[in-house]
């Protein structure tokens, strides 16, 4: 199963509820302020640290770009994907769940 | 693959109608069939055609237009959203006696039972919104 996060983890809990329901195998994409989620050097580090444990992560490339985030600063593990990976990533999982 | 895709926030809010648009962009460049692009909640103020922004901004509105045209898109506003914000096709300008109607080209104004039918014939059903 495929989950979107949209919304930074400071604004919103749904990264937090993702990650404590999102089952192991599951793939976790962040997209919108949803990327900020990622930031190595950030509170949410150790939650991300333990979604990677057993499910993937990634970020959408164009999000990140235009907040100026730099790959370097995301937690190791996460994989980026532009729009044409965020296709397939919904092609591969049968179901998409958007965390609003 | 067949997708459907459904848009629950306005134009030039946060970032949900421009990530709506990229995906259906990519899917469609991709091969896959987008069956339908349904407009919810704040969502249907995507489909007015009075839409003015800035010269050097991205016209949201027209640009979902273009892609409708040259893909042959179905894109859907919901009735009820689209009553309790202003957003009127020629059919509801007539049933409701108003003076103008701003129903955007390539959208038109139909039931929620579009979602569910869309939700139902397609392989995913993506969410963009608040």
């Amino acid at each position: 199963m495929l989950h979107i996060v949209n919304k930074s983890p400071f604004e919103k809990n749904s990264l937090e509820s993702c990650a404590r329901l999102s089952k192991s195998g599951s793939c976790i994409l962040l997209i919108e302020d949803g990327v900020y989620g990622a930031l190595v050097d950030s509170e949410t580090n150790e939650m991300i640290q333990s979604c990677l444990r057993d499910r993937s992560v990634y970020v959408l490339g164009e999000d990140i770009q235009a907040r100026g985030i730099q790959r370097e600063q995301l937690v190791m593990g996460i994989e980026v994907v532009d729009y044409a990976g965020f296709v397939k990533l919904t092609v591969e999982h049968d179901k998409v769940q958007s965390w609003l | 693959m067949k997708f459907a895709v459904l848009v629950n926030e306005g134009p030039y809010t946060h970032q949900a109608s421009d990530s709506a648009f990229n995906f259906t962009q990519a899917a469609l460049e991709q091969g896959h069939q987008v069956i339908r692009v349904f407009f919810y909640h704040d969502g249907v103020n995507n489909g007015t055609r009075l839409t003015t922004p800035p010269q050097d901004d991205r016209h949201i509105t027209n640009r979902w237009s273009q892609l409708a045209q040259e893909h042959d898109l179905d894109l859907v506003v919901c009735v009820a959203a689209a009553q309790r914000r202003g957003i009127v096709d020629e059919d509801e300008q007539k049933r409701h006696n108003k003076d103008v109607n701003n129903i955007a080209d390539g959208f038109r104004i139909s039931g929620l039972g579009q979602l569910i039918e869309a939700g139902i014939q397609a392989d995913r059903l993506v969410t963009f919104g608040d």
